[in-house]
């Protein structure tokens, strides 16, 4: 009975859908006190002075804080990624503060915490405070932000720029030079916010008598929010237990870490003596947490007649908001995966991160790679017009080819290392994405009739690689406990995608068990020590390679323990069915829990070398990350009045290598996807010019529905990664990467834009906003 | 001057009596009052749909209810679809079978809202699925297992 | 999100809950559905000190028909009770038609036909169905009662001619003549959101078939609700045919005020009013003649 490669239901789902899940809102302490936060209201401005007392006497009010009541522990957050190793860079660190002090740098900032019986008393007191404000003018606008006499974000810096680097290789002059054809455009990219359907929250609770802190937290990196909070805390990391318990959805901003409200609840709860719990509400999400938003490329490619790249020049601009404690991870991504499937031999790519008066910027789902992907499909989009060659045509002609992994991109990637492609095979890809959209019939017969009879019909169809399964590394431990059932703990958490069931397929390949009979933790670190998180696409490759090695460890020293035990070879062993047993002696048995009893003897002695019981800790650290790669095809339909779209046909071809669980995989892949609609036509931060947002709800902040993702059909190709025993490779974000091209190239199809002189070099693309473009602009 | 109102609920056939404020909503009734945490929050607007409940059988949104409004009424959570302690009913069971939930926080909305439209339409195409479920956002799945999954129990109950 | 603290009257009776906002004036407000009210108090944008809760209240929802052919609603009756009554799914067809568009059932169990009247949201589809139907209003308060047209009830975004002190009591809707069609359509983002730009439109046609009248709608498109009285008359007399139509609904773009929103540029929804117009005559022409 083999577990891995099957499409096993969850472990998970039975206590999610009686909801017996705990989730962190769902903790309840004896004594527990509600915590909100008075947050800046402007965008940019100075604090001149702050009022609490009548917050203070309110009925049921514990404590009110400000930076000042902070003392010592007030400092900005630590740098959670360094500037990456690349030559000539400029980065300058300026990270978020557990409480605004002197000025306030974006909408929602916090300046003030109540702590109160109730949430409800708490935001009564919020009322009860008055802030005397500076106003300054706010910066919003990536260019506006660095023209000279802009306003600066941050006083002790000579301009908004937070940070700028150039990855060149090869001689792009050159490449212009002999150039058949340079094709210059400036594209904008916007994302926005991941709005998980759980927002973010935090309990902490201090138990003198066991001198110990416990915090649930709905983060992605349990054990890292561990070793930062013992260290602000003065506590040691064995003080400190943090649960991330079941996570309603991250998708990225619950992977920044040491915001406000994180580092702020803990201290409170040992000061007060008493357990408290911040849950943010949807209206501070808009502002609180981490947004992902645009960058402004000014990119061009040169070809020769055959449309194969000589080279890309790309110049860009990078909203990182109001401070940058997560580096440079999303404009590195964004960099990088410009180059996608393609052989680029010369490239020159310098971006500049600029600070506004916003929401800070860190990864979401995809982290930077949209960008990039939408610049280069869009130059191929317009090369091929331009050359008059076929859009799928180009893109094989520049494919990397098969026999050339690893292939190496000579670029830093945002593990620091340099960017090789482990592997991968695009071509197969493609002609499956082709086949599947049905593209020669669409473009030859369908789309020419539907427009004929006045229907406006277009295809999209774009390639792009992702990254994945970077370290530094994860563990996993596995036993066999006396029940007979496993217990897997591993540090990297969880967001809801099902480790608990794809990284027990992993241990139950080795021992012969049902998935049913595994237990896994994956969020408490007085489960499991070491580890960083589950981001960038990296949990099966990763944390499965991981388990998968302490699983084998697991499995030799059952067989050596049943061996001794039978006083046989181990070869002569079947480990099956959740026992031991001789191969064709069916009643020479033992039960999995009975041998690890035998493992921990309670009389005698355990032989030196060995250990007690059947269990194995093991680490995975891979060098680089695993490239996984695809192909989305779509087919849409406009109506050319209303303008507005309807998604009739979606494929997506992927390649993330052996596949754990083609059922999980499948929703990943369609989650990813729906972000990416999202993303592509709906989804707008829209932003006034006094850094105000205006659509800070979810009636007007547009997520997509179940009538607006449509029933996709999915393909696989496998090029195994050479990277990790298991051969994986990452699938959480690659659904959502290449939407926005997609349909940027679909709509211009289906509104015959090029035709009409109107280019798409933009997402998002509301109905609203084609009119605008088909009516001359904005 | 804060009033403090004795009511009764009830709540999957069982009497809850408590004294709360006026202003206390009939989710946190639900999760902190009498601890069926089961119902989620997920923007107090009512939008989302992750706190679903069924009023006297027909889909609410339990965030735009005081719970001094919900005496006299029948509230059903999704602590009340499971036959037994331990089970499953078909609903879920198809939900667990197709993988209709990730990470589940919008999943008991979902469930409240299909037993309700399930319970009116046995027979749905997939175009009245979807339409059913556009009042619930989920932002993990895409949406297409939690359609199959539907389809699915309604198949089964055939 | 937590609203702010309030005061919970819950009356047995119109007269009681009457009276509770006589006296306490602005710093009551009723409790309908709670659907539009609610979210504004979790975001703290409304905080009334006082909520006199309708929702016990005999004798305040319920449907009814006057011999004459006139549909009266009580203000409380919910929207779920509404789409699902076949007497109105027959003889008031343009109401189930928007009905199917106001948000989604969840909001519909509780969503109430008076409340949302009261709230008076532009973007809202029932006041513009009310327009064109032709909707009278009866107002009630502790000091007496008045009928308004529903064309007089909207004055500004969120505002009507409510005085302080009266409530939204019954809903008044006359009967469609025979040889009429009627068609309800809107764009939106997504099912269920407001509306970027709707219409409601009812056409009627004389015995030898030519329109004897017509009533266009807006929602989205100003505001408080627009009709479109030019757009109108220039299809008196005719035969609703597609010129006639194309030219009411140039005229129609002209009679709106899009104000614009985050999802809608106003010239597109101005662009969405003659498309729309457009759409929805041509498919109330043609079920005028069914």
């Amino acid at each position: 009975m083999t577990s891995f490669g099957r499409p096993l239901t969850r472990n998970e789902d039975p206590r999610l859908l009686r909801g017996e899940a705990l989730f962190v809102d769902d903790v309840e302490l004896p004594g527990l006190l509600h915590a909100a936060f008075l947050r800046s209201p402007h965008a940019h401005a100075r604090i001149l002075g702050i009022d609490v007392t009548a917050a203070k006497t309110r009925a049921g009010v514990l404590a009110v804080y400000t930076a000042q009541d902070l003392g010592a522990y007030w400092q900005p957050g630590p740098l959670l990624v360094p500037p990456p190793p690349i030559a000539g860079m400029e980065f300058h660190q300026r990270c978020q503060v557990p409480l605004a002090r002197d000025k306030v740098r974006h909408v929602g900032e916090p300046v003030v915490m109540v702590v109160a019986e109730s949430r409800y008393i708490a935001e009564d007191a919020l009322g009860d405070i008055t802030i005397e404000w500076e106003m300054l003018a706010a910066v919003g606008d990536l260019e506006a932000a660095l023209a000279p006499g802009s306003v600066r974000v941050h006083d002790d810096l000579a301009s908004n720029v937070a940070a700028k680097a150039r990855q060149a290789r090869g001689d792009y002059a050159a490449a212009v030079a002999k150039a058949h054809r340079v094709i210059a455009r400036r594209f904008t990219y916007d994302r926005g916010a991941s709005i998980p359907m759980e927002t973010r929250g935090v309990v902490a609770q201090w138990d003198p008598r066991a001198d110990r802190l416990t915090v649930w937290d709905t983060t992605q990196a349990p054990v890292v929010i561990r070793n930062g909070l013992a260290s602000m805390l003065g506590l040691s990391e064995r003080q400190v237990r943090v649960v991330a318990p079941n996570i309603g959805g991250g998708f990225g901003p619950k992977m920044m870490m040491f915001y406000p409200e994180e580092v702020l609840v803990p201290w409170v709860a040992i000061r007060l003596g008493r357990p408290v719990k911040w849950i943010e509400d949807r209206l501070e999400h808009f502002f609180s947490t981490t947004h992902e938003r645009s960058q402004i490329h000014d990119a061009e490619i040169a070809l020769d007649a055959q449309g194969r790249i000589l080279g890309v020049r790309d110049v860009f601009l990078h909203d990182t908001g109001a401070y940058d404690p997560y580096g440079l991870t999303v404009p590195i991504n964004s960099q990088c995966t410009l180059l996608g499937c393609y052989v680029v031999p010369a490239y020159d790519s310098t971006f500049t991160a600029v600070f506004t008066n916003r929401t800070l910027v860190t990864p979401y789902r995809g982290a930077g790679r949209q960008h990039g992907v939408f610049v280069m499909e869009r130059l191929l989009d317009i090369a091929a017009r331009e050359l008059g060659i076929d859009l799928a045509e180009i893109r094989r002609r520049n494919f990397i080819p098969a026999d050339a992994f690893p292939y190496d991109q000579n670029v830093i990637y945002q593990d620091f290392t340099r960017l090789s492609y482990d592997s991968g095979n695009y071509a197969p890809i493609l002609e499956k994405a082709l086949a599947a959209i049905g593209y020669e019939h669409f473009l030859r017969e369908e789309q020419p009739k539907a427009r004929a009879e006045g229907r406006a019909l277009g295809l999209g169809l774009v390639c792009y690689v992702e990254g994945t399964g970077i370290g530094p590394y994860e563990g996993a431990r596995v036993q066999v406990q006396s029940s007979g059932r496993i217990s897997l703990a591993t540090g990297i958490g969880s967001q809801g995608q099902g480790h608990g069931t794809t990284l027990a397929q992993v241990v139950a390949q080795q021992l012969g068990v049902d998935i049913r009979d595994i237990d896994v933790t994956t969020g408490d670190t007085d489960q499991f020590y070491w580890g960083v998180g589950t981001f960038a696409s990296r949990g099966a490759v990763v944390a499965g390679s991981a388990t998968h090695a302490a699983a084998t460890l697991v499995r030799a020293k059952i067989l050596k323990t049943a061996a001794q035990h039978f006083e046989c070879a181990e070869e002569d062993l079947v480990l099956a069915g959740g026992r031991v047993h001789i191969a064709g002696v069916e009643e020479r048995t033992i039960k999995l829990g009975a041998l690890a009893g035998l493992a921990n003897p309670m009389r005698g002695a355990v032989t030196p070398g060995t250990e007690p019981g059947l269990e194995a800790t093991s680490y995975f650290g891979p060098a680089s990350g695993a490239t996984a790669s695809g192909v989305h095809a779509m087919i849409i339909e406009i109506d050319a009045e209303t303008l507005r779209p309807t998604i009739r046909d979606y494929v997506v071809v992927h390649d993330c290598g052996v596949v754990i669980n083609p059922l999980i995989l499948a929703g990943q892949i369609h989650g990813g996807v729906a972000q990416g609609i999202g993303n592509a036509i709906f989804e707008k931060l829209a932003w006034d010019d006094q850094g105000q947002l205006l659509n800070a709800s979810l009636a007007d902040y547009l997520l997509p529905t179940a009538l607006d993702v449509p029933r996709m059909v999915l393909d696989h190709t496998v090029t195994p990664s050479p990277l990790n025993p298991l051969g994986v490779k990452g699938a959480g974000e690659a659904g959502a990467i290449p939407v926005g091209a997609l349909f940027a190239q679909a709509l211009e199809d289906a509104l015959q834009l090029p035709a009409k002189g109107i280019e798409i070099l933009e997402i998002p693309l509301s109905p609203s906003r084609l009119w605008e473009l088909l009516h001359g602009g904005d | 001057m804060s009033q403090r109102i004795a009511i009764t609920l009830d709540v999957n056939g069982t009497a809850y009596r408590r004294e709360v404020e006026p202003r206390l909503l009939l989710t946190d009734f639900l999760r902190h009052e009498i601890g069926l945490t089961g119902t989620h929050v997920g923007c107090e607007h009512g939008v989302c749909g992750a706190c679903t409940i069924l009023w006297d059988t027909a889909p609410a949104r339990a965030c735009l209810i005081f719970a001094v409004q919900a005496e006299g009424h029948a509230i059903h959570t999704v602590e009340g679809l499971a036959p037994a302690p331990g089970q499953l009913n078909p609903l879920q069971q198809a939900f667990q079978d197709t993988h209709a939930l990730q990470c589940g926080y919008c999943t008991p909305g979902i469930l409240m809202t299909m037993t309700a439209f399930l319970a009116e339409n046995p027979a749905p195409t997939e175009h009245q699925v979807r339409d059913a479920l556009s009042g619930n956002l989920c932002r993990c799945t895409g949406y297409q297992h939690i359609v199959d999954a539907v389809l699915l129990a309604a198949e089964r109950a055939r | 999100m937590k609203p702010a603290p309030f005061d919970w009257h819950a009356p047995a009776t119109l007269a009681e809950a009457l009276a509770l906002k006589a006296h306490h004036g602005d710093a009551a407000r009723f409790l309908a559905g709670g659907q539009s009210l609610v979210p504004a108090m979790n975001f703290r944008v409304s905080q009334p000190a006082m909520l006199v809760d309708l929702n016990r209240v005999a004798g305040l929802d319920g449907i009814a028909w006057d011999a004459d052919g006139t549909l009266s609603i009580g203000a409380m009756t919910r929207y779920r009770s509404i789409e699902r009554d076949a007497a109105i799914a027959a003889r008031q067809p343009l109401l189930i038609e928007a009905l199917a568009e106001v948000a989604h059932p969840q909001i519909r169990t509780r969503g109430t036909l008076g409340g949302n009247l009261a709230h008076a949201d532009p973007a809202s589809e029932m006041p513009a169905v009310m327009l064109a139907l032709g909707a009278r209003f009866r107002l009630a308060s502790s000091s007496g009662g008045r009928e308004v047209a529903a064309a007089d009830f909207f004055i500004a975004p969120l505002t009507t001619v409510l005085a302080e002190d009266e409530m939204l009591a019954e809903i008044r809707i006359p009967p469609l003549p025979s040889r009429s069609g009627t068609a309800f359509l809107e764009v939106a983002r997504r099912r269920g959101d407001y509306a970027m730009l709707g219409v409601a439109v009812v056409v009627v046609r004389d015995a030898a078939g030519r329109c004897r009248e017509a009533r266009l709608a807006f929602l989205s498109a100003g505001p408080t609700p627009v009709l479109a009285p030019r757009a109108a008359a220039l299809l008196r007399g005719t035969a609703l045919d597609t010129k006639s139509i194309a030219d009411a609904a140039t005229m129609a773009q002209q009679e709106v005020e899009p104000m614009g929103s985050v999802q809608a540029n106003p010239g597109y929804q101005r662009h969405l009013a003659g498309v729309l117009a457009r759409r929805a005559l041509s498919i109330a022409a043609a079920r005028s003649l069914a």
